[in-house]
């Protein structure tokens, strides 16, 4: 894996972690996203295919609602929740459900709103091209606050940061071992993927969570439970937990 | 690179040995049976483990009087006003999902012999494999003019559910500029920060709602859980509210009169107007009836919780005498977590991983200001050893405190969905 498309995966990691709840009702999509997200990129592009939503959204400094509501820091707001705007009770349900913006709901979304929220006021017939969708993601993200900067709670492991052998990351790990180490985790990380003052950790990716993982056991990352956790796990171990949570199934 | 599951066995005699000689029953025998004594923080969990990863192999019998577990932690919090009484109520419908077969009694007798538990109903039920995480009961005579019969004058709350809601009935009940004594516990005890968070959410009650009163705490030791971070708090939050009287002080000489409302700390009576006595503990007394207790507590072995007394009964959390590890909700789940495993592994043939334990116990001092201590711990021969460990640090900035108190939300949210589901 080239080191640019680690980077955007480890992105996209950060969003499936807001993703929980949402789930079940984009899980039909959930492999599709992610090949889509590795090419999230020309946000000059994304320019361009704006101009198909300028009409009724707007964006950028002193954006108002217009037909739509404004557009600025979508990534990471919970559907339905710009003040002052009118939602569909459709999307309001989704919202109440735990639907957020992020990459892989926004894919969904662009791609058939009706396919997320059946009832959506959203008169669009959808982006087909994936390609297209990620273009119009880059554009739009610029007005959003840099999830990087969205503290210790987001799961960001800076997949440039780290250090780590392709051995280490290459290790295949037994997910019935990582189910019984999981255990450890599951006291306070919950295992129904909400994400409650800790964290949520099911269904990361597992280099992902590998590389996290490493960086708390050599204290590069800080937090002391969970450098001290980590701190005995070993290079299997690891590999074991990563290989349970990624393939972990929500109720 | 796959694991060498063999490298793991090797590492604990114990566990080693439960696998070479698995009692897998035969079909017709019926299934393997396993009887769990006591719902709280390690039963629940063992319970719900064993029935969840045997797929309905395991027949999984809890036996809780209760029908509404309150959790004790967090039940400062609600002393407090952070927590309402509902938000630290659990109850046991969704363990049944899981496969547990959940029995509203209490248990009154083990026959070891007989592998039996009989039920104060009258049913009696066999078991092959017995856990008993049945919590803590007070030493009699501990705390002198203190029985169980003056809870209601001095409540302990250190059972969580109506001793607690008692308290906080007293302490709203406090008249103006009164006193609050708490008479401490000796070591060991469940949760030792415990008492320590308790008085800084009466102080922090108390500054909000009455803030002439005043707070004794008599403590028969000469240290605690977590000191120089609670006095710190205690001097930033509430400066001259909380009288902490130590040992060298003569907080172990105490005495209490449920009837006067007096306090007797080192010969010198104080009237009171709430008194939260806080006794010597010692194992659930089902332990001791099951005979698996030695002193005070239930010793068992550190590699799959199983009692030195009988290596067919478990004893789980605040009962067990383990070793290092505090007597914690955290502590209870982990280990009930390990002995599942374990026993799983010994009824089904399942494979079964290296014990490993944790801890951290996390406290609010004031309003977003937590902190926390942890352990990590493994199975020697011997006991539950440490194996490195951390603490808060005095002095941290308010973004830490904050953020610790908010990882306890999520602790709390994540331990109570791993025992119940
Ligand atoms: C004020 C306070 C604050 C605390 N805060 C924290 C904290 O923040 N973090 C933390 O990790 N821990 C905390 N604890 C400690 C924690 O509550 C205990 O360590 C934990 O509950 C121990 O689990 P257990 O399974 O051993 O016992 P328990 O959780 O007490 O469960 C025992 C259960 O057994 C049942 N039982 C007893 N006898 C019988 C019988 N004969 N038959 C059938 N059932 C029976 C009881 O009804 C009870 O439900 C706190 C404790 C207190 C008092």
């Amino acid at each position: 894996m080239s080191k640019l498309s680690l980077h955007t995966f480890s992105r996209l990691a950060v969003d499936l972690m807001r993703w929980r709840l949402v789930v079940a009702l984009t899980g039909a999509f959930a492999a599709s996203t992610i090949a889509h997200a590795e090419n999230l990129g020309d946000a000059e592009n994304g320019k361009r295919l704006y101009q198909e939503c300028r009409s009724c959204h707007a964006i950028g400094r002193n954006a108002k609602n217009k037909v739509g509501p404004h557009l600025n820091n979508l990534f990471g707001r919970k559907a339905a929740s710009v003040e002052g705007f009118r939602y569909s009770k459709s999307l309001e349900r989704q919202a109440a459900g735990g639907l957020e913006w992020h990459i892989d709901t926004l894919h969904a979304f662009i791609e058939n709103p009706t396919q997320v929220a059946s009832g959506t006021r959203m008169r669009y017939r959808g982006m087909k091209d994936p390609q297209d969708r990620a273009d119009l993601m880059a554009y739009l993200r610029q007005f959003s606050d840099s999830p990087a900067n969205i503290s210790e709670a987001d799961p960001t492991a800076d997949a440039e940061d780290h250090d780590l052998s392709p051995e280490i990351l290459a290790l295949t790990g037994d997910p019935e071992y990582g189910e019984y180490l999981s255990g450890e985790c599951t006291t306070c990380h919950q295992a129904g993927g909400e994400d409650r003052g800790i964290p949520s950790i099911v269904q990361w990716p597992e280099d992902v969570f590998v590389i996290a993982m490493h960086a708390y056991k050599n204290k590069t990352r800080a937090h002391p439970v969970m450098q001290m956790v980590a701190g005995r796990l070993s290079d299997e171990e690891i590999a074991a937990l990563a290989a349970y949570f990624a393939g972990q199934e929500l109720e | 690179m796959k694991l060498d599951r063999r490298a793991f066995m090797g590492t604990s005699a114990a566990v080693a040995a439960a696998l070479a000689a698995p009692m897998v029953r035969a079909a017709g025998h019926g299934k393997p049976r396993v009887v769990v004594v006591g719902g709280g923080a390690g039963g629940a969990t063992a319970a719900r483990y064993i029935a969840k990863d045997s797929k309905g192999a395991v027949d999984v019998t809890l036996i809780e009087p209760t029908r509404t577990y309150y959790t004790c932690f967090f039940s400062n919090l609600y002393l407090g006003g952070f927590k309402e009484i509902e938000d630290i109520g659990h109850s046991y419908g969704t363990l049944a999902a899981s496969g547990v077969n959940v029995v509203h009694d209490w248990a009154v007798g083990v026959d070891r012999g007989a592998k039996t538990v009989s039920l104060a109903g009258g049913a009696t039920l066999g078991y092959d494999k017995l856990i008993l995480s049945p919590g803590i009961d007070f030493v009699d005579g501990a705390v002198q003019g203190w029985d169980l019969s003056a809870q209601n004058a001095m409540p302990h709350a250190y059972k969580a559910g109506s001793q607690t809601e008692l308290l906080k009935a007293q302490l709203m009940a406090m008249p103006e500029g009164g006193t609050f004594a708490m008479v401490a516990p000796p070591n060991p005890y469940r949760c030792p920060p415990g008492p320590y968070e308790r008085i800084s959410m009466i102080a922090h009650f108390l500054k909000a709602n009455n803030p002439t009163a005043k707070i004794i705490v008599a403590d028969p030791k000469p240290k605690f859980s977590k000191m120089a971070l609670f006095q710190e708090g205690w001097a930033d939050h509430y400066d001259g509210m909380i009288d902490w009287i130590g040992e060298e002080f003569g907080g172990g000489d105490v005495s209490v009169d449920p009837g006067a409302m007096t306090v007797t700390i080192s010969g010198e009576e104080t009237k009171v107007d709430v008194c939260n006595v806080i006794p010597a503990m010692k194992a659930g007394r089902i332990a001791d009836i099951a005979g698996v207790t030695d002193g005070k507590w239930a010793p068992v072995n550190a590699a799959d919780m199983s009692t030195k007394a009988d290596p067919d009964v478990y004893v789980l959390g605040d009962a067990s005498q383990q070793g290092d590890m505090p007597k914690s909700g955290f502590s209870a789940n982990s280990q009930a977590k390990v002995c599942a495993n374990a026993v799983r592994g010994a009824l089904t043939g399942s494979k079964v991983f290296p014990a490993r334990f944790s801890n951290t116990c996390w406290s609010l001092i004031d309003t977003n200001d937590g902190v926390k201590v942890g352990a990590t711990y493994e199975a020697t021969p011997e006991k539950i050893a440490k194996v490195d460990g951390f603490i808060s640090k005095t002095g941290e900035s308010s973004d830490v405190r904050k953020a610790t108190y908010e990882e306890s939300e999520g602790w709390y949210a994540g331990i109570t969905e791993d025992m119940f589901g």
